[in-house]
């Protein structure tokens, strides 16, 4: 088809575990060594060589997809997947091992913010140089300087050796300049993960901005949300294969299955009274309820036993507490040694995002148990809004809301 | 809107063809490395450039009273100073070419692990600096000049075409040991002893003169001294003679070694990101 602008067929990249891992290079009298061994016992050779090599991995194995002019494509998969390799490959940093890639078009690819950036050069020096490394050239540097340095909002501390930058400022800069290419395919990894809140959002509003002009980006991320608002393909990569090739919504959610420690499972035994197992329901969750078993024991009576969960965001800020104490609706007490606490949460009122689950076991007088951050959870909402603003800005919450408009009759004039 | 016509393939095994027309489009990344190397090496120090012309200065004095006034070897009918300095400018240029160019990958590392560009950009870029040094050490050779009231003959128009012999050798031997570096790092020990070595059997302190005839052409093997040679031929002019058979085989070695290098380099290139 002619608006396919990538194309990956049987994609396969090869490490030998030997070289990678224990010795990142070789030095030459390993390798005067061994031709001396292979000379002298030539009937041999074969095995020297074997040992020799080391242990292959395969970090892509037959890898097969397209990318179309305007796929805004999300990369996602658990560390070791692969990820970082397929965006190695794709930008010609390191050669497959097999397969063949199509590309149509200049590809850009930001991998790591601020490469090349010399912390003895200037702001101002680093911006021509970095521009240059990432492909760009000195009359296209200097036509967007001004809009680099605004966009990086460190117009004061041009003259500066980054050396003396904040760590914001530098990560600003560099993001700044790698975001000024003008590619009609953008590769990026992991890169967001770095500034803050504000300037996360800024990048990707600028990514956002980027591909509404019918770019084509692929975008390695493990933060879901970002992925979620940003992309609309999802690639899920497991263990260097290709697991699915969908929506970016269908994508996270099987990702999330997998990934998400949705149980958790007490590994040794305790005497006191004790909390389990904790499980978390994930089919309910994509249907927008939240429900989480709580399997508890005791070598006594509990009269009641009562369960309490808070569910708090990835940073660690409580979002709302519950027990059958508080929530005492439908709730029967009764004296038991083990047994099964269910709560569950109709409409779950959250943003997409990820949530944690702290759990504690007590009874009417004392706690026995608590574990904090037991479980941990990528909501993705059913009514998911591609505009939404980040949760950073508007909260976790979403409080279902009625707005209306209606004319002002006092100032209507022209009604 | 896209910049190639045809699409871009990349296959294993397959040195993409578009690596000279990529070599082109990356054109302005040979200055700006080179122009980030000179801005940096000589920030936060105190005199600056002036590091450029003190260090040849002071060997050219030591080997001048060594060489000239202890060892009184012959000067061929020129001032000592000129005679070795018109040596020290071409040696000087290899040496810190080849120890600059063999580290130029590793120090590059987080570039070549990160970013794509052609390979060679990062050693040539490293020859370059080590070219505006020798420009810059040019300078001395023009007021040693003037001090002892030396005209150079028309020779000295010759020139350029040994300068350009002398950077295809620092070339050659630079793309070598740059891409042998990144995977044996035993090159980094090895550099700096072939450059102390290569001071001494290269006629840089000396004439080449002074070497009986029938070992010439042996002597010649050194790919050095057709450049040094070459150098004070064109520079000194008056009786220094060039040794015509022991220049051309100098010369060979040196196009043959560039032409070797730059097809290792470019054949263990693709797997500089995986090893370095």
């Amino acid at each position: 088809m002619s608006d396919v602008i990538v194309q990956v067929e049987n994609l396969s990249k090869k490490y030998i575990l030997g070289q990678q891992r224990q010795e990142r290079y070789q030095s030459f009298r390993d390798v005067i060594g061994r031709r001396t061994k292979a000379l002298m016992r030539p009937f041999r050779k074969s095995s020297t060589k074997k040992q020799a090599i080391g242990e292959e991995f395969w970090a892509l194995k037959n890898v097969s997809f397209d990318i179309r002019q305007g796929d805004r494509v999300g990369v996602i998969g658990r560390n070791g997947a692969g990820k970082s390799t397929l965006l190695k490959v794709l930008s010609r940093i390191t050669e497959p091992t097999q397969g063949r890639i199509g590309i149509r078009g200049r590809v850009a690819s930001l991998l790591e913010v601020g490469t090349g950036f010399h912390p003895e050069l200037t702001g101002r020096e680093n911006i021509y140089l970095n521009g240059a490394i990432l492909g760009m050239s000195r009359t296209e540097i200097r036509r967007k300087f001004d809009e680099i340095v605004s966009f990086a909002e460190v117009e004061k501390f041009l003259d500066t050796p980054v050396k003396r930058y904040s760590s914001g400022m530098y990560v600003r800069l560099a993001f700044a300049v790698a975001a000024h290419l003008e590619p009609e395919i953008l590769v990026v990894d992991e890169v967001l993960a770095v500034g803050d809140t504000t300037f996360q959002k800024k990048c990707l509003g600028k990514m956002q901005e980027v591909s509404t002009e019918g770019r084509t980006i692929l975008f390695v991320s493990h933060n879901s949300s970002a992925i979620a608002s940003l992309c609309d393909r999802g690639l899920v990569l497991d263990k260097g294969q290709v697991r699915a090739y969908t929506s970016s919504m269908e994508a996270l959610s099987l990702y999330n299955n997998e990934i998400n420690q949705n149980t958790f499972v007490r590994d040794r035994e305790l005497n006191n009274p004790h909390i389990q197992k904790v499980e978390l329901d994930q089919d309910l969750l994509e249907q927008g309820t939240l429900k989480v078993n709580v399997h508890f024991e005791s070598p006594w009576d509990l009269n009641p036993p009562i369960v309490g969960m808070v569910v708090s965001s990835l940073y660690g800020m409580p979002l709302f507490g519950t027990n059958p104490r508080i929530h005492t609706k439908g709730f029967q007490p009764r004296s038991m040694r083990s047994g099964i606490a269910t709560m569950q949460i109709d409409h779950l009122p959250l943003h997409s995002g990820s949530y944690k689950i702290s759990i504690w076991l007590g009874d009417n007088h004392q706690d026995y148990d608590s574990i904090t951050d037991a479980l941990t959870f990528d909501f993705i909402s059913p009514q998911f809004m591609a505009n939404l603003p980040s949760v950073d800005i508007i909260g976790p919450f979403n409080i279902p809301a009625q707005w209306r408009l209606e004319n002002d009759a006092q100032y209507t004039v022209y009604a | 809107m896209s910049n190639y016509s045809k699409p871009l393939v990349i296959e294993a095994g397959r040195s993409e063809r578009q690596y000279w027309q990529d070599l082109w489009r990356y054109r302005e990344l040979f200055y700006f490395l080179a122009w980030r190397d000179i801005l940096v090496r000589y920030k936060q120090t105190a005199i600056g450039v002036a590091w450029a012309l003190i260090r040849p200065v002071l060997t050219m004095i030591v080997f001048t009273v060594v060489f000239g006034g202890l060892a009184k070897l012959p000067s061929d009918g020129v001032p000592y100073p000129i005679l070795v300095f018109s040596a020290m400018l071409p040696w000087q240029f290899f040496a810190n070419a080849l120890s600059e160019c063999s580290n130029s990958l590793i120090s590059n590392a987080n570039l070549i692990s990160k970013v794509y560009f052609p390979r060679l950009v990062v050693p040539t870029s490293a020859v370059i600096v080590s070219f505006v040094d020798f420009l810059i050490s040019g300078i001395v050779l023009l007021a040693l000049m003037a001090w002892y009231d030396f005209v150079p003959s028309w020779r000295i128009l010759t020139l350029p075409g040994f300068i350009l012999i002398a950077f295809i050798a620092a070339m050659g031997a630079g793309l070598w040991l740059a891409a042998l570096n990144v995977k044996y790092r035993d090159f980094r020990y090895i550099v700096p002893f072939i450059i102390q070595f290569g001071l001494y059997v290269s006629p840089v302190g000396f004439s080449s003169s002074i070497v009986p005839e029938a070992w010439r052409w042996l002597y010649s093997l050194n790919p050095m001294v057709g450049v040094i040679d070459g150098f004070r031929w064109a520079i000194l002019g008056g009786q220094t003679q060039l040794y015509l058979p022991g220049f051309f085989l100098s010369t060979g070695l040196v196009v043959l070694l560039f032409a070797g290098g730059v097809h290792y380099f470019r054949a263990y290139e693709r797997t500089f990101a995986d090893v370095i």
